[in-house]
């Protein structure tokens, strides 16, 4: 490649000689925060940094919609803890992004989103491909600005990926008009940044830390809600230690699986409106719930009033607007997820709910996970069974939403940091396949497996096209139903069966995978389901694997929208051991 | 909890788009904000926001934290429970005829202690500054001679005594 004959201009804090292009003073200040890494798509507003890019050491991967930028920049961090970082064109490249951008927002995830713009000189005017993405952006990013001059970009820049990964983790926009990347100047050297209205709280009170241990030495039911902020705080090896030593059962969050490993004893899984009967039992019953790293979102109290009624709450969260926001908190705690738990290991000794424990083990009972409905035909969760086993649990697992997600959610059982990746607070369909191109190009030891639904699927599926060009080690499971199916299933439920445009067609699969040069096969009957995916195992690369399931299948256990454990649907358990 | 009229002074740095930041933040979350009121501060480089939104204190104590995330500001302190010195400018434009022209200046100036900044043959400008229960009082009074435009400022408050609102406290922001 022509890259590597070219000459690296050398990037060092060391002052340079030369003034440069703005675009090569963009790319230094990336190379200087360690991006290795660019998810992206050009165009003429950004046409100078993508001019400069091939003298740098980054791998840029070309998407084939900017929405999947930023949606595989979101799964590059969420698999490696790293900043993902995307970069589009100005107007429509820039708004492509957004859902992406929202997405990271909602589940704090630290991205940075390059967007060019139109030069200084025009903005204002409704320039071709003009658009206002800051002022689009502000509510959806944790910060976002407008690079003015070639003096700014080496500050904007480092502040940019401090905000991005510090604190409670979010996306941050840098929108650079072209004419500052046409522009000559100097990179200035990183320097400490003065942000005196950004000081998050690593190190929890000590007093609230003693509170907190308080209550858990005088609860009986104590119950830890365990969120995303334990893996973004790397608070797994703490958490284990805490439930160990205190005794207390853990349940988790869609986003906080993973976080504690799913086959601890203590684990009792996902909670919320698809979780777990014992779990959201265990919410109702206990008298102590302990929130770590979590936002109680709807999806997880339901209707709040009814939500652990007989339980006082400690929440421990790195953003104080979370604590409060949602109940009514007996102790507050801010800080680090991590930090939190070291003090409250330092600050109590070995506990023991034994009463409490076998008690939630006996409304105990395992999703099921049959071959085949009455009729013959292949279960959804016997897929999601039958991969978990084969994988050995150990695939860095991505998802789209809907009902694939959730049984995904409930049947993946993670052990490993990191190895699920989900949207949770936006419920992004789209999401499955850019993330795990974003994972694979992160972790590329890893086997990533998407997990996806027909509906989903058909939003990102020209991605396809970027994972056979960079020969990712993706294998993407359709779990097809004919059907949006989730919200199907709402349809049946609430709205009498009224399936109004929620039958959804498909392409062959099979033909589409050879059509992108991906290896394909369709799976009708269980007999199939071992077979096919030992040889989407057998090869490293890309695989499709279409599973035709169950059209009208249903997730449960579920308490619908705004209801409370007593709403719980769930007739589909049955009997079986802890 | 009951719902009132809560008082914020908010320090921010004085950039660009913080203001959009802010009033944006209001009704993204839903918040109304009765009057708002922004100046340079004794700090250079920092201005001063004076927020009047109704509440109960859980919902203003989430707005303040939500503004807190905000990362050009600084310094928010609720003064609603503190008595403080609020003030108001307004200028009121009334229509005035030859018969009642004398009434309404001495309705301004002896009982409100306000002035007349302009006059012509069929209006007075009333310029008027105190609390704003004062302004409104005035402006009730005013109503029936017939009122052609008020602009009111928007409300400042200050802290009695040695207090002051000032970007030396930790906040706390994630």
């Amino acid at each position: 490649m022509a890259i590597e004959t070219r000459e690296r201009p050398r990037v060092s804090d060391e002052p340079q000689r030369e003034p440069q292009l703005g675009a090569h003073l963009v790319l230094q200040a990336l190379v200087r925060e360690g991006v290795e890494v660019i998810f992206g798509y050009p165009g003429g507003a950004i046409l100078p940094v993508y001019d400069a890019l091939p003298y740098y050491p980054i791998h840029h991967v070309l998407v084939r919609h900017e929405q999947s930028a930023a949606f595989a920049a979101d799964g590059y961090a969420r698999a490696t803890g790293k900043v993902g970082v995307c970069m589009a064109t100005s107007g429509p490249g820039a708004t492509n992004l957004v859902t992406g951008i929202a997405n990271a927002m909602m589940d704090s995830i630290p991205i940075v989103a390059i967007t060019g713009q139109v030069s200084q000189s025009v903005i204002g005017m409704d320039a071709f491909q003009e658009t206002d993405i800051t002022g689009i952006t502000l509510p959806i990013t944790k910060y976002n600005m407008v690079i003015r001059s070639v003096d700014e970009i080496g500050p904007a820049i480092q502040k940019a990926f401090y905000l991005a990964r510090t604190g409670r983790p979010g996306p941050v926009l840098i929108d650079i008009p072209k004419d500052v990347q046409l522009a000559k100047g100097y990179l200035a050297p990183r320097q400490e940044l003065h942000l005196p209205g950004y000081r998050p709280t690593i190190v929890p009170h000590r007093r609230q830390i003693r509170r907190a241990a308080e209550l858990i030495r005088q609860a009986k039911r104590p119950l830890i809600l365990a969120g995303h902020g334990i893996i973004i705080s790397g608070a797994t090896e703490e958490l284990v230690r805490f439930a160990e030593r205190t005794q207390i059962p853990v349940g988790l969050t869609l986003l906080g699986i993973s976080g504690f490993p799913a086959s601890h004893p203590l684990c009792l899984g996902m909670v919320g409106m698809h979780g777990h009967a014992h779990a959201n039992r265990a919410i109702h019953e206990a008298d102590l719930i302990i929130g770590i790293g979590m936002r109680f979102d709807d999806r997880v109290t339901g209707r709040p009033s009814e939500f652990a009624p007989n339980a006082k709450i400690i929440h421990i969260d790195i953003d104080p607007a979370e604590i409060g926001k949602v109940l009514k908190t007996e102790v507050p705690v801010v800080g680090d997820a991590r930090e939190a738990l070291r003090l409250l290991l330092e600050e109590l000794e070995p506990l023991e709910h034994d009463d409490w424990i076998s008690q939630i083990r006996s409304w105990y009972r395992p999703i099921r996970t049959e071959p085949s409905g009455p009729d013959g035909v292949l279960q959804p969760q016997y897929v999601i069974a039958r991969l978990h086993a084969l994988t050995e649990g150990k695939a860095i697992v991505t998802t789209d939403v809907g009902q694939h997600q959730m049984w995904t959610a409930q049947l993946y059982r993670c052990d490993i940091p990191k190895q699920w990746i989900s949207s949770g607070g936006l419920g992004a369909m789209g999401f499955g396949v850019p993330s795990a191109m974003g994972a694979a190009i992160g972790r590329p030891e890893a086997e990533v497996w998407a997990v996806v639904g027909d509906g989903g699927v058909q939003m990102t599926l020209n991605e396809f096209a970027t994972i056979v060009d960079e020969q990712l080690n993706v294998k993407v499971a359709i779990i097809n139903n004919g059907y949006l199916g989730m919200v199907r299933q709402w349809q049946q439920l609430f709205h009498n069966r009224n399936y109004s445009e929620t039958p959804i067609s498909s392409p062959d699969y099979v033909l589409l995978g050879q059509a992108y040069r991906m290896p394909a096969c369709r799976v009708t009957r269980p007999g199939e389901v071992d077979e096919a995916i030992q040889w989407a195992r057998s090869f490293r690369g890309p695989a499709l694997i279409e599973f035709v399931v169950n059209q009208e299948e249903n997730v449960y256990p579920m308490i619908p929208s705004g209801g409370s454990f007593r709403d719980m649907i769930d007739d589909t358990q049955v009997e079986g051991e802890w | 909890m009951t719902v009132r009229s809560h008082t914020l002074v908010v320090l921010v740095e004085d950039k660009p788009g913080v203001m959009n930041r802010i009033v944006s933040l209001f009704r993204q979350r839903g918040f109304n904000i009765d009057s708002i009121a922004v100046g340079h501060s004794e700090t250079p480089g920092l201005s001063r926001i004076t927020l009047v939104a109704q509440g109960d204190d859980r919902k203003i104590e989430q707005l303040v934290k939500q503004l807190y995330k905000i990362l050009e500001v600084i310094k928010i302190s609720d003064v609603t429970d503190e008595n403080p010195i609020q003030r108001e400018l307004a200028l009121i434009k009334v229509t005035a005829t030859e018969r009642n022209r004398s009434d309404i200046i001495r309705l301004v100036t002896d009982v409100y202690q306000a002035r007349i900044v302009d006059a012509t043959p069929d209006s007075l400008v009333i310029e008027v500054t105190g609390p704003p229960e004062k302004v409104d009082s005035l402006i009730t009074m005013v109503r029936s001679y017939g009122i052609k435009e008020i602009a009111r400022s928007g409300v400042i408050a200050m802290a009695r005594g040695a207090r002051v609102v000032a970007p030396t406290a930790q906040p706390v922001v994630a």
